[in-house]
């Protein structure tokens, strides 16, 4: 589904990316773990089109297509969906006129007749349920003030109703509390088919007990510099990144 | 220029208000138009209006379905009333031309000075048959009345005097919607006379999209007793060169006005808003908002005037003007004036010029969303929180549409 090769991009002049390749089948889960600041959010901005990072070298192909060519609302449309590390606020528009904006720019994107404000209820209504989302804050402006927690549980609801191939979670579980985790951890299980990616980047083993990985990479400066099995997320939370790093320095 | 105007308007209109329009004439003589040297129009150069010679409009049929009945519809085709299509109207209200007016109402002329500008004072040189409206003491009147502007010139440009005297009696309400729209080159020079009795309240709103070369200068005056209560909703869409005054002046105690705008402005469009909020008595609240969407080459202008007199302790006085420019080519000149002389009171003003927010439009790309409806969606956000307190549902649908599509 999705092949990422030599990928380097830089941000304000500075090296971020610096020679990532990573492959996810259909059906996969990859983690994504790492230390702060090692680019992780930059990989999922990468592969989103946010325009403030510059690809220098590398390609990245979504189903055999050039991704990079497309911009982000055609990425969208190809089914490609960014949890958000730090989701924006939109005051002025309510969570539901823009959720009807997005369902309908993707289906027209993709030929398909757009929904009508009773099918669209419908629609929301169901995944409101699945993610016990509460419907006042569908009523309300696009995250502002909604909590930490809240925000995040947007974003998973956002993804819900979109029901997109690839699956991008930036530190989803941040912020939020016990419950809150299983709602999510609940939501993305349910969207979990062979047909469907995910990449979930995080820094805790809690997410991954509920949203269980086939692989875990570790990111660091800019380089995938180990991947393994579910296990290596249970050795990164005992040890830390020290002994990565330090075995990198002995390559 | 208007002058030549005088001889021939007056064969056909009513000698009803003569000794009115004589007075406004002799003034409008000595009142030379205003030019950016005067102070209140630095920013708004009216030389294309001026250098432009108008002629009085020919009268317009009146065709048209008549108006649905469970609606309250007014009607003027270049100036002159249109009851063939207008809503019949009830027994509780007074509504009509005013060359019908009864004889109990003295007012018209009496809210809008003719000797404080040029254009009021042009105004008042063709008062004849504007539009009035009297809502008698302890009258609820759910149902808005609209009164419909419609002008078109059909080979020289027209000048329109739209007159509107609106009386609202004691605990007396009502909604009024002013709408102005038409076609061609034409000049619309509204002026628009308001009084609330003690108790009074008034929802009033006007949409302006006259056509894009036409020339719009209104004049919004509002006279409120103690604990009245009046809003204004103030949408600008259309014209070449406008200018839009809204004065309120607080006559009683405990009066609260709320005084907002939005305008919205493309290609060569100029857009000056000037509000005068008089504070002349104490304990009285007035909230004003004002939002600019400029876009293309267009130039706005807010001037916000607050005058709080002496006595006028207790007054709580809101203003806030916010801006944003869709192109690097549009400008905006704002100038906010307080003028305080009593010492007990909470004035607050501010300002601010924005653009569309980078990361917003790429969150809502990323949510498939291209780029020019994301920019609209993000434009109708800035809007809305203007739009959202229009009472009125058809006019909130029709400002989506006018920015979202
Ligand atoms: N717009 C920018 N301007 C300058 N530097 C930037 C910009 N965006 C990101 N960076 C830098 O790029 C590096 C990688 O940032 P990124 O957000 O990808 O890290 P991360 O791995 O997601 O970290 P975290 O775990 O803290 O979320 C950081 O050093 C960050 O400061
Ligand atoms: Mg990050």
């Amino acid at each position: 589904m999705l092949t990422i090769r030599n990928l380097h991009a830089k941000v304000a002049d500075k090296d971020i990316l610096r020679g990532i390749n990573l492959t996810v089948k259909s059906g996969e889960v990859h983690a994504i773990m790492g230390p702060n600041g090692s680019g992780k959010s930059t990989l999922a901005g990468v592969l989103t089109g946010k325009d403030a990072f510059e690809v220098t070298e590398g390609e990245v192909l979504f189903e055999g297509k050039n991704l990079l060519d497309m911009k982000p609302e055609e990425r969208a449309g190809e089914g490609i969906f960014l949890a958000f590390q730090y989701p924006v606020e939109i005051p002025g528009v309510t969570n539901n006129y823009f959720l009807r904006a997005s369902v309908n720019s993707v289906r027209k994107y993709r030929g398909e007749p757009e929904l009508d404000a009773a099918a669209f209820l419908k629609l929301v209504k169901a995944k409101a349920k699945v993610l016990h989302m509460p419907e006042d804050l569908l009523k309300r402006a696009v995250n502002e003030g909604f909590s930490g927690g809240e925000k995040k549980r947007n974003e998973i609801f956002q993804m819900a109703v979109l029901e997109p191939k690839l699956c991008i979670l930036d530190e989803t579980d941040s912020g939020l509390d016990i419950d809150a985790m299983k709602a999510v951890a609940e939501g993305v299980n349910a969207l979990r088919s062979k047909d469907r990616a995910m990449i979930v980047i995080t820094h805790y083993q809690r997410l991954l007990d509920h949203i269980v990985p086939d692989f875990v990479h570790v990111l660091s400066e800019g380089r995938i510099v180990k991947t393994g099995g579910k296990g290596l997320a249970l050795e990164l939370e005992a040890h830390g990144y020290d002994p990565i790093k330090a075995g990198m320095a002995t390559v | 220029m208007f002058t030549k105007l005088f001889a021939p308007f007056d064969r056909d209109a009513t000698p009803r208000y003569r000794a009115l329009r004589e007075e406004a004439r002799a003034r409008f003589a000595t009142l030379p138009l205003p030019t950016v040297r005067s102070e209140d129009w630095r920013f708004t150069n009216i030389a294309p209006l001026a250098e432009t010679s108008f002629e009085l409009p020919n009268a317009l049929m009146e065709s048209g379905p008549a108006a649905p009945k469970n609606k309250l519809q007014f009607h003027f085709l270049n100036g002159r009333f249109a009851p063939a299509i207008s809503s019949p109207v009830p027994s509780s209200i007074s509504i009509g031309s005013l060359a019908n007016a009864p004889s109990s109402l003295p007012l018209v002329g009496k809210i809008a000075d003719v000797r404080a500008n040029a254009f009021t004072a042009l105004n008042a040189s063709f008062v004849a048959d504007g539009l009035y409206v009297t809502i008698p003491d302890d009258v609820i009147l759910e149902t808005p009345i609209e009164i419909i502007h419609y002008a078109r010139s059909d080979e020289k440009p027209v000048v329109i005097q739209p007159r509107t005297l609106i009386v609202i009696g004691k605990n007396a309400r009502a909604t009024v919607v002013e709408r102005y729209f038409g076609g061609q080159t034409y000049f619309t020079n509204a002026v628009t006379e308001i009084t609330l009795s003690d108790y009074g309240v008034l929802d009033h709103v006007k949409v302006q999209e006259e056509s894009v070369s036409a020339y719009h200068i209104a004049n919004t005056q509002v006279v409120m007793a103690a604990k009245s209560n009046f809003t204004t909703h103030y949408l600008s869409l259309g014209g070449a060169l406008v200018r839009n005054e809204v004065r309120v002046r607080f006559d009683g105690e405990h009066a609260e006005a709320t005084v907002n705008g939005l305008y919205l402005a493309d290609g060569k469009q100029h857009m000056d808003n000037f509000t005068v909020i008089d504070h002349a008595q104490p304990n009285c609240a007035s909230h004003e908002l004002y939002k600019g969407i400029l876009d293309g080459k267009s130039h706005g202008v807010f001037n916000g005037k607050i005058f709080v007199r002496k006595d006028a302790q207790k007054t709580d006085a809101k203003q806030t003007n916010k801006v944003l420019l869709l192109s690097d080519d549009a400008t905006i000149n704002t100038k906010p004036q307080l003028e305080i002389f009593a010492d007990d009171v909470k004035c607050t003003h501010g300002a601010t010029i924005g653009q569309l927010d980078a990361t917003q439009l790429f969150y809502l790309q990323s949510r498939g969303i291209p780029l020019e409806p994301a920019r609209r969606l993000l434009t109708f956000a800035f809007a809305n929180d203007i739009v959202n307190r229009v009472k009125i549902e058809a006019i909130r649908a029709e400002m989506e549409t006018r920015i979202v599509r």
